[in-house]
């Protein structure tokens, strides 16, 4: 499937890993509940990890652990759920995280701007014939009041 | 006042262009119903009973001559030649075509105006005093703090998708005129003992459904500090507040269910993390405040003896500068209320004539603006006392100048069933009918004071559960019945009204409420308002009349 990644759009090779489904190599995400169980376990995955962060979850829980992933999922389990935002800006202003922040699940590409702004770099849409709008929104504005990510 | 700089001005422009794709998308088909209604609520565009409703924005309800002109030309072009001014000093047209919107937003842009967030659920147009600047309690003008966070809400990108709407309110006064109290945020000017200027901070108030007063999270914060504070304060609720029920997701229901310690304890942490990063500098207050400076006042306008000779002429001009006048800080000047509570038209509704008339006034007597009230009325501010009388005869061709701010027939009333989608009931017809009952002038005046509030459902648009007298629709298996409440205030003693009985009847309500007069005038003492008289006889007095 192909996914935004960067202002481009590129195949994507992660795979998202449902609690009850089994690990496979390659790059993959869980979810935080997963994480804290099966960290040691995870340790030894071949290719990359991402967690993937609900709206009710705490960020903070994985601050220490930023520096051994590649990848945080913000998730939105539907487009008026903001927390995600919140989410993202604390990951790169708070805790300084470099690595991919994707927002996955249930939004629209017309929310591909405001999410940019507070760090977001990769977009995964559930209707990937949205992907074009969602890159043109990026430049919805050129200018802009709050200090933010970007 | 504000002027926009290139940037403000490419970013409504912007917003305008995004906003004219989104529609087109919309009406193409390739975007549904439950996002656009998002998208187009973001941008104050709701769908109503009969059309689209508009809510442009009126940043802390000050407009110029030249912004009248385009509202006025919007009405005619797009609507039925009439606006309507809101309690959050917000402006609203009821009858554009959606597709027209974005052309509506265009000529706005033109002239510096835009329907940013004036719905959805996120933050709103910040209200204040609609006598910010001339009044004469005021600690510090509050319209530069205003637009400082105007600035900072216009387009947030982290604070779009909140669990409810925000509304901030910031009062620089003694007297509270902005209902600071009944604000997701209010934010009152102080001075500490040093002198400096800062914020008491309160959370957690507001009307609707709950209506709550709120509390003070932050007896004093530094100048400095006031975006890192909010934002601090609208973090915690985003990332806090319920999202399970939508009549339970306002920031008052997070307090209440938390605790104000809780609530204080997770927002003071978040402050820390953030308020060295987020620092206004004085550079940038002194910066936004030189457009606010006071214009050229003539400092010999105290001089004019004219005004006591026409008063004493004119016993109708007399009354009017008694009802709808106030007093300004600058000698020979004064504040003057443009009445839209005329007794055949709706409370707060306003012509394109008498739009494109007030702003010829304005620039004739009062600097070229006009302010909005929170009781949908306008303000003329910068009055020279000579010119009262010729404003006065002016107004009154108008229809605009009914001596009745501040009195019974003062009404905040929503639009009700005639056009709203929630309404359970009928406003404006009451309304109509409360005015005719009390058409007599001597008669209002000797009841005097009173805030009479009406809304046609729970979500309490009109705020009746602040005022004096609260009246709220219902509806009851498809008839319309009406709540009545006493003993409510927005002011500095915020209270919630209390419930008088069960609801009554649409042909009772008139009469009850002239039941509710009679017992004030028959147990007021000396010259106390009915607020006063309703704290010490209670309401048991008003219920034995009524049932």
């Amino acid at each position: 499937m192909k996914i935004i990644k960067d202002k481009q759009i590129i195949e994507d090779s992660w795979r998202h890993i449902a609690d009850d489904e089994e690990m496979t190599n390659g790059d993959i995400t869980v979810s935080l509940a997963r994480w804290n169980k099966e960290k040691d376990v995870l340790a030894n995955h071949q290719g990359n990890i991402g967690i993937r962060i609900a709206p009710a979850e705490d960020v903070a829980e994985i601050s220490d652990d930023l520096k051994n992933i590649s990848l945080v999922a913000v998730e939105l389990p539907a487009f008026t759920d903001g927390r995600a935002f919140t989410h993202a800006r604390l990951l790169r202003s708070r805790y300084g995280y470099q690595g991919e922040i994707r927002a996955i699940g249930n939004y629209m590409a017309d929310q591909a701007f405001y999410l940019h702004r507070v760090g977001v770099n990769a977009f995964e849409l559930e209707n990937e014939a949205e992907l074009s709008t969602a890159l043109s929104t990026l430049n919805d504005f050129t200018v802009k009041y709050q200090s933010s990510t970007n | 006042m504000y002027q926009y700089n290139d940037d403000d001005q490419t970013l409504i422009n912007e917003r305008v262009t995004q906003y004219r794709g989104q529609t087109e998308r919309y009406l193409k088909g390739e975007i549904g119903e439950d996002e656009f209604r998002t998208l187009r609520l973001m941008n104050g565009l709701y769908v109503q009973t009969h059309a689209p409703m508009l809510r442009v924005a009126g940043p802390y309800g000050l407009l110029s001559s030249k912004q009248l002109r385009m509202l006025a030309h919007v009405a005619r072009k797009y609507d039925k030649s009439y606006a309507h001014i809101t309690t959050r000093q917000n402006i609203q047209f009821n009858w554009p075509d959606l597709k027209d919107v974005p052309d509506i937003l265009e000529d706005l842009a033109s002239v510096q105006m835009h329907a940013i967030q004036t719905s959805g659920n996120c933050l709103r147009n910040t209200t204040t005093d609609h006598l910010a600047g001339v009044a004469t309690d005021e600690l510090e003008d509050p319209r530069p703090y205003c637009e400082i966070i105007r600035q900072w809400t216009i387009l947030h990108p982290e604070f779009a998708y909140l669990p409810r709407k925000f509304k901030i309110a910031v009062s620089g006064t003694e007297q509270d005129r902005a209902a600071t109290q009944l604000h997701d945020i209010g934010v009152h000017i102080v001075k500490n003992e040093a002198g400096e200027t800062g914020f008491r901070i309160l959370v957690g108030g507001g009307l609707g459904r709950t209506p709550v007063i709120g509390k003070v999270i932050r007896p004093f914060l530094e100048k400095k500090h006031l975006l890192s504070y909010l934002e601090a304060i609208v973090r915690v609720y985003n990332l806090n507040g319920r999202r399970d029920n939508k009549y339970k997701a306002r920031i008052k229901i997070l307090v209440r269910e938390s605790g104000i310690e809780k609530m204080t304890e997770w927002v003071e942490a978040e402050w820390q993390q953030i308020k060295d990063g987020m620092e206004v500098s004085d550079e940038r207050f002194t910066e936004v405040q030189a457009h606010f400076t006071p214009p050229a006042y003539d400092k010999s306008a105290n001089q004019d003896t004219s005004l006591d000779t026409n008063k004493a002429q004119s016993s109708a001009f007399a009354t009017w500068l008694k009802y709808n006048t106030t007093e300004h800080k600058t000698p020979g000047y004064k504040a003057a209320f443009v009445s839209l509570k005329a007794p055949d038209s709706p409370p707060g509704d306003i012509t394109d004539k008498q739009l494109d008339e007030i702003a010829s006034l304005a620039d004739q007597y009062s600097f070229g603006e006009i302010r909005t009230t929170h009781r949908q009325n306008m303000v003329l501010a910068d009055i020279k006392q000579a010119e009262l009388f010729e404003l006065w005869q002016k107004l009154d061709v108008l229809s605009l100048a009914t001596p009745n701010i501040g009195t019974a027939t003062d009404m905040i009333c929503c639009p009700g069933l005639d056009f709203c989608a929630l309404a359970n009931a009928g406003s404006i017809g009451i309304a109509k009918e409360i005015n005719e009952a009390l058409d007599d002038l001597d008669y209002l005046h000797d009841i005097g004071d009173l805030k009479i509030n009406m809304s046609g459902c729970m979500n309490g648009c009109a705020h009746q559960s602040v005022g004096h007298i609260g009246i709220l629709g219902v509806d009851k298996k498809g008839v319309e019945w009406y709540q009545l409440t006493l003993g409510g205030s927005s002011e500095n003693e915020a209270a919630l009204g209390e419930r008088l009985g069960p609801a009554v009847a649409k042909d009772q309500v008139t009469k009850a409420v002239t039941q509710i007069l009679d017992v004030y005038i028959a147990q007021r003492q000396d010259e106390e308002i009915f607020l006063d008289t309703v704290k010490r006889i209670g309401i048991n007095p008003f219920q034995q009349a009524i049932y």
